[in-house]
């Protein structure tokens, strides 16, 4: 046996379904022997793509998603992808193909130091020198990237190491590794002061991060939110740790979210907050929630405790296990009545609306998103591209039993065409569309190819403006309507496009007929791609 | 506020980069960097001299846990531990300097350990406070170069 099975053996032992990637000479030996395994090969348009979408795959399927891709620009192609999982811990493992071990360092074609240049954005890297390393270094990244505070981890493997013969293929049970044993279990002595904190709060909030859907700890959220009445905000990325109309969920916090949920936080006596990183876009003034409240910070990640803001009880562990642990505390639901306090935040949400004046003559953005996500499957899955889509996304999509996802932490351009098609494979039963802008759109437009190839039946929805939205309302409050670089004029025309690459189209022009083209849009199992027009003057704010 | 921070870490190819990495990403400062191997020719010991508010200092620690390799981090302040530094300065001398050069060695416990007829190199091996003194003392005279190991520290000897 080759490296290069040893690998493909590795990927077997791990579950893996699917692969994404992008071939070279480097990587070569790879993909010819991963044509003798069960395990799918998808042939992305270009490698970002490749980590995008098994992004997807990974928050779908709660195991790393795999890329593979060439040595050189194969590499330096899949940082951005590598960064946005890093940036909001998903699990990904990324192999790269590398020049001859020989060769290393004296700048052959297609050479990049990529374990070097990706550094700051994985958990972990290797650079394989010994084939018969193969199975404990695929071990150990595979632990590495779906354990403590989830990740991605490169393997860079020369292609003599994946052409020389191993000795002996055993790959091992377990991983012994004395640098890195994360911490599960939260410590039982500040479990039992949370909950007195809990005692004395009259006005106690949690707020929920991404962590909480990367542990699967959402039942437990919602039970321990429900038995002691507790209300739940989020952060972006926490979107969909509860159904957006569940009578203790109120919405999402930070400067693009809603203003009861922001107001909600300013006023808590108590703040939970849970695998979330107290970020800038999140809590813009973390100092001002502190000042007169009692902040509990709960992460996998000890170091991002005490990070933005100094909590007055940290708590390091994985969300599921401390939730199941305080909910065996002995405290009595009627102990913790804050009847009043949800009363408070139920006006709130009822009087802070936001009031938009949505212009006629075009598609409004919100109606069309809440009349898409109530035609929606309660399950399905919604992902956002980055942009004006992004923060409308987050403000009326309408969570149920689905998931929503998006690149909260790097804010991805281009992310949610192959994240979707990632989720699509992961869970092919279930509905799955993508919404952009045209700016993103274009970043990521060359996966329609991918889609039609490998049959991926991913929805797209693309909000038209003919402007990137975002940084034109950037310019429009910061300098005052002097816009530059943001007009998308020269775009294709998308019902074109559609039929080039053969995929059914429908454009809605204003909100006559929403409806209609919405049941159209879902009615089959198809890809589609539909063209909404919105108001190029539009703000999100 | 100065803090030292002993970091055992896989003796692997890399791993020195990542380390600085992690501290110039994070704009964390670094007063000096010292490595070698230990005892098990599988760890070395970095020994890393920052200074940063209370905040910084502990993140430094954290963000030094997180790393993977990683073995172990001791985080101590100089009144804590025995830190020495090695320094050898190279300078120019001639008659009339000659005896005071020779007199500042003698008061600084410093040694000469090579010369030549124009210049002397001095060896000194003490806390990293009186080494920036020995330079302080010696920049009058010309200096030629300079050469410093950054400060070693252990905690002190407890039992």
């Amino acid at each position: 046996m080759i490296g290069a099975e040893a690998i493909v053996k590795c990927l077997e032992a791990e579950g893996v379904k699917a692969v994404f990637g992008y071939p070279g000479v480097a990587i070569c030996p790879f993909y010819n022997s991963i044509l003798d395994s069960s395990i799918r090969t998808i042939l992305i348009r270009t490698e970002q793509n490749a980590a995008h979408a098994a992004s997807g795959l990974a928050r779908m399927t709660g195991k790393p998603g795999v890329c593979a891709v060439t040595s050189g620009p194969g590499a330096t192609n899949v940082i951005t992808g590598i960064a946005t999982a890093f940036a909001d811990s998903i699990p990904l493992i990324c192999i790269t193909g590398q020049v001859n071990s020989e060769l290393l360092g004296s700048d052959v074609f297609q050479e990049a130091d990529i374990t070097g240049a990706v550094e700051s954005f994985v958990k972990y890297s290797y650079l394989v020198k010994n084939v018969n390393d193969i199975p404990r270094i695929f071990k150990e990244a595979f632990y590495i990237a779906n354990t403590g505070r989830k990740g991605p981890v490169l393997i860079d493997i020369p292609i003599d190491i994946q052409n020389a013969v191993i000795n002996k293929f055993k790959y091992p049970q377990e991983v012994s590794m004395r640098t890195y044993k994360p911490t599960v279990n939260g410590h039982i002595m500040q479990i039992k002061k949370v909950m007195g904190q809990l005692q004395k709060a009259k006005r106690p909030i949690i707020c929920a991060g991404g962590g909480v859907l990367l542990s699967g700890a959402e039942k437990e959220l919602r039970t321990f939110a429900e038995k002691y009445s507790i209300p739940v905000v989020s952060t972006m990325m926490g979107i969909g740790v509860m159904p957006t109309e569940h009578p203790m969920y109120f919405g999402m916090v930070g400067n693009n979210g809603k203003a009861y949920a922001n107001r909600a936080m300013n006023e808590a006596d108590l703040i939970i907050m849970v695998g979330a990183r107290v970020a800038d876009r999140a809590i813009s003034q973390p100092d001002l929630i502190i000042g007169n409240s009692v902040l509990v910070h709960i992460d996998v990640d000890s170091a991002e405790i005490g990070k933005n803001a100094i909590p007055t009880i940290p708590l390091v562990g994985d969300a599921r296990h401390i939730f199941e642990d305080l909910l065996k505390q002995e405290l009595e639901p009627q102990d913790c009545e804050h009847g009043d306090w949800i009363d408070t935040l139920k006006h709130y949400r009822d009087t802070m609306q936001i009031k938009r004046n949505p212009n006629p003559e075009y598609v409004d953005p919100k109606q069309f998103i809440i009349c898409l996500s109530e035609k929606m499957n309660e399950n399905g899955v919604y992902v956002a591209d980055v942009g004006q889509n992004q923060i409308w996304s987050c403000a009326y999509h309408i969570v149920r039993e689905g998931r929503f996802m998006t690149s909260g932490g790097m804010g991805t351009m281009g992310y949610s065409i192959p994240a979707a098609m990632g989720a699509k494979l992961a869970c092919p039963e279930r509905q799955v569309v993508a919404v952009c802008g045209d700016g993103s759109f274009q970043m990521s437009m060359m996966e329609l190819a991918t889609m039609r190839q490998h049959d991926i039946r991913v929805k797209i929805i693309v909000l038209k403006n003919n402007y990137l939205g975002m940084v034109r309302e950037y310019q429009h409050y910061t300098y005052k309507d002097h816009y530059s670089v943001v007009d998308l004029s020269g775009s294709p025309d998308l019902e074109k496009l559609a039929a080039a690459y053969d995929i059914p189209f429908i454009r809605l022009v204003n909100n006559h007929g929403m409806e209609e083209a919405i049941d159209a849009f879902l009615k089959n199992d198809e890809s589609m791609l539909m063209e909404c027009l919105i108001d190029p003057m539009d703000l999100v704010k | 506020m100065k803090r030292i921070y002993s970091v055992l870490v896989e003796n692997r190819s890399g791993v020195l980069c990542k380390v600085a990495g992690l501290f110039s990403r994070r704009c964390f400062n670094i007063d000096s960097l010292a490595v070698g191997e230990t005892d098990d020719p599988d760890i070395s010991c970095m020994t890393i001299v920052s200074s940063g508010d209370q905040r910084t200092i502990e993140q430094i620690e954290k963000q030094l846990n997180k790393k993977l390799d990683v073995i172990k981090v001791k985080t101590f302040d100089e009144g804590q531990s025995v830190s020495r530094e090695l320094m050898l300065v190279k300078v120019k001398y001639n008659k009339n300097n000659r005896r005071d050069i020779l007199e500042t060695c003698e008061i600084m416990k410093a040694q000469i350990v090579d010369m030549s007829k124009t210049m002397l190199m001095i060896q000194i091996c003490d806390v990293p406070e009186k080494t920036r003194l020995l330079i302080s003392m010696l920049q009058s005279i010309s200096i030629v170069e300079v050469a410093r190991t950054g400060t070693l520290a252990l905690p002190k000897c407890s039992d």
